[in-house]
């Protein structure tokens, strides 16, 4: 464009192409400013509401809390009925995450590994798993459940969940396990590792990076999943997700005490995201590189 | 220690990838696999290791028959050509790894990871990771984890083929006494003529999943048993002429007479072998003047290799001193027929003139 020539055409029309030049400096800047702001304007705005009192969320809107207030977050650390949410969630998406990774992670092996009579369609097969919505299982495990006596405890939820959290992490450790060479695998054979030593102290470090995003994945998906979570649980192992949906009171909304219980809904996820965040590309695409 | 083949050959999906192989592996002397890429060393070295189950044949260490046992069950160590660490584990830990699972003594390991780590200069390297080393220490901490191992059968597949000049040198000439005097059957995987004669000791040829010859170095190398191993065992490759004996005569196809001695050779086709230094750009007295076009000339200090077109022949001259003959320049190539070896129709060795094997 009209501006390359900024630098070597020092003549009277010098000054404008500078002018142009440091705005076009700018501009990526700008744009990016602008993209985080659009991103982040819902979560302030949520930040800042969790720290307001009805009476002001409702009377207008203020930038930021006019009478800051830790009422909402009181209440939800003190009220049962909101905290118990919280822990039933973390213990299914903590069971969850264990089942789910001590079942992928053999069969990630065997899937990278070796060849056996249809493993390519077992394994396409798996991902088609995490094709159906949620909805699909809702019934069949409520059924299930309250038959065998697990209805409203966090293995139910827990259970329900690696019908799509194991097939995604068998995907996403492949990937990472297919990338260290198998030649690794033979070494610790030949210097005379056990399998289960070799599994756990040679190989699970090298995709440690893996392990790590499936956890995450199987927390995203479990954390945030409402229908099944719902659906599978009353009083004992309801989770949080199902507590905020259910906070209409006599009294109206009580939308400051939702904003503090979306607050520290998000929190978790980005402790986790932070632990994994080198890896997180590669966990997008799988594994694959 | 020894480790005999009996007729261990494999096959995979109907296609024979390992001619059953009939071998003496013996300690004392390295026991060199030359062949080029392709031919079947890294295959014959997995089933030596027991990392792959051969169809047929059997495997037997000092005469137990081990042919079926778990690799994890075998005492064997291995080194690959492509640098294989434990990348989790220190360089200490690396080598460490097959004495810490053996489970000896902590003041034994350190002993041997010590000694191992000196001997490959890896003793300031010792508390890194394996990927924070230059290929060269890499390999030299995957020796050593074999070395420290003092199993009765130390594998090697190409253990130096991407490591810098000086340090194969080096290697080439120790690795063997290191494994060696300890009594060890050593087997080395090289694609290179030069390291099978350098190392000594006894070399199996390799060609197309066949073992063609086996002995010692020196002597398949002058005695070649067929085309095959003499092509495996030249560098630069071997030059091959077409020839025809008639009424007991040798003549090349262009017609040129070769007056070798060709024994109970019957008459029909045959193909002359020759290799680059035993040919010459000047007149040798009783030697045959063959007309050829220069194609290139690589000059390696000391020496030239001067690519030819002999007819449609490609053929390489070993000569001594820097030669820089223009391309399409016309030469003679002196072919003395003293120096040539003569492979029948079938490929077999069949006559060696007299000066072939003063290599």
């Amino acid at each position: 464009m009209s501006t390359t020539v900024a630098a070597p055409a020092a003549l009277p029309a010098a000054q404008a192409p500078a002018r142009t030049g440091a705005l076009r400096a700018m501009a990526p800047r700008l744009v990016l400013g602008l993209y985080v702001l659009f991103l982040l304007v819902p979560i302030y705005w949520l930040v800042n509401m969790s720290f307001k009192t009805n009476l002001e969320i409702a009377s207008g809107m203020t930038l930021w809390p006019q009478q800051p207030t830790m009422e909402n977050y009181r209440r939800i650390f003190t009220d049962r009925s909101w905290y118990s949410g919280y822990i039933n969630s973390l213990k299914f998406v903590g069971l969850n995450m264990a089942i789910s990774l001590s079942v992928a992670l053999p069969a990630a092996y065997a899937f990278s590994r070796y060849r056996f009579l249809g493993d390519k369609h077992l394994f396409f097969w798996l991902l088609s798993n995490r094709m159906a919505p949620p909805a699909v299982f809702a019934l069949p495990f409520f059924q299930l459940y309250s038959a065998v006596g697990l209805f409203d405890t966090p293995w139910a939820v827990a259970l329900a969940h690696c019908v799509f959290n194991i097939p995604l992490a068998v995907w996403i450790l492949e990937g990472f396990m297919s990338g260290v060479p198998r030649e690794i695998d033979e070494m610790a054979a030949i210097d005379g590792w056990s399998f289960p030593a070799f599994f756990v102290r040679v190989f699970m470090p090298l995709v440690a990076g893996g392990i790590g995003v499936a956890a995450f994945f199987c927390f995203m998906f479990s954390w945030v999943e409402l229908l099944l979570a719902r659906t599978l649980t009353t009083v004992d192992a309801k989770p949080i997700v199902a507590t905020m949906t259910r906070t209409v009171s006599a009294a109206g909304m009580d939308w400051g005490l939702l904003a503090a219980a979306g607050v520290l809904t998000i929190i978790p996820g980005a402790i986790v995201i932070w632990f994994v965040r080198n890896h997180i590309a590669r966990g997008f695409a799988l594994g694959r590189v | 220690m020894s480790v005999a083949l009996e007729g261990l050959g494999l096959s995979a999906a109907g296609q024979v990838v390992l001619h059953p192989v009939t071998l003496e592996l013996a300690g004392g002397l390295p026991n060199v696999l030359l062949g080029p890429t392709g031919a079947g060393k890294t295959t014959l070295l997995r089933l030596l290791a027991g990392l792959d189950r051969p169809s047929e044949g059997r495997l037997l260490a000092e005469g137990r028959d081990v042919t079926g046992l778990d690799v994890r069950k075998r005492s064997v160590a291995m080194v690959y050509q492509q640098f294989i660490n434990y990348p989790a584990f220190t360089v200490f830990e690396n080598i460490a790894a097959p004495l810490r699972v053996a489970r000896l003594g902590r003041a034994e390991i350190e002993a041997r990871v010590q000694d191992a780590a000196r001997l490959l200069r890896l003793t300031p390297y010792l508390a890194r990771k394996p990927l924070e080393l230059s290929g060269g220490q890499q390999q030299r901490t995957a020796i050593a984890r074999a070395l420290v191992k003092r199993a009765p059968l130390v594998l090697m597949d190409e253990p130096l083929a991407n490591l810098d000049y000086k340090l194969r040198e080096e290697l080439r000439e120790e690795l063997p006494k290191l494994f060696a005097e300890s009594g060890s059957v050593f087997v080395y995987a090289t694609t290179e003529p030069a390291e099978a004669l350098l190392l000594g000791g006894r070399v199996a040829t390799l060609s197309e999943g066949r073992v063609t010859q086996s002995g010692r170095a020196g002597e398949v190398f002058r005695r070649p048993a067929d085309l095959a191993t003499a092509r495996v065992f030249s560098d630069p490759p071997l030059n091959e002429a077409p020839a025809r004996i008639e009424a007991g005569r040798l003549a090349l196809a262009t017609g040129e007479a070769l007056p070798v001695p060709v024994g109970g050779l019957q008459d029909g086709p045959c193909t002359v072998g020759i290799r680059a230094h035993q040919l010459s750009l000047e007149p040798l007295p009783g030697a045959v003047a063959l007309p050829a076009v220069v194609r290139v000339s690589e000059v390696t200090g000391s020496e030239s290799y001067v690519h030819l077109d002999v007819g449609p022949l490609p053929w390489v001259v070993l000569a001594p001193g820097v030669r820089r003959p223009e391309p399409g320049e016309a030469a003679t190539v002196w072919l003395d027929p003293q120096r040539c070896l003569v492979f029948g129709a079938d490929g077999r060795l069949a006559a060696v003139s007299a000066l072939a094997e003063a290599a």
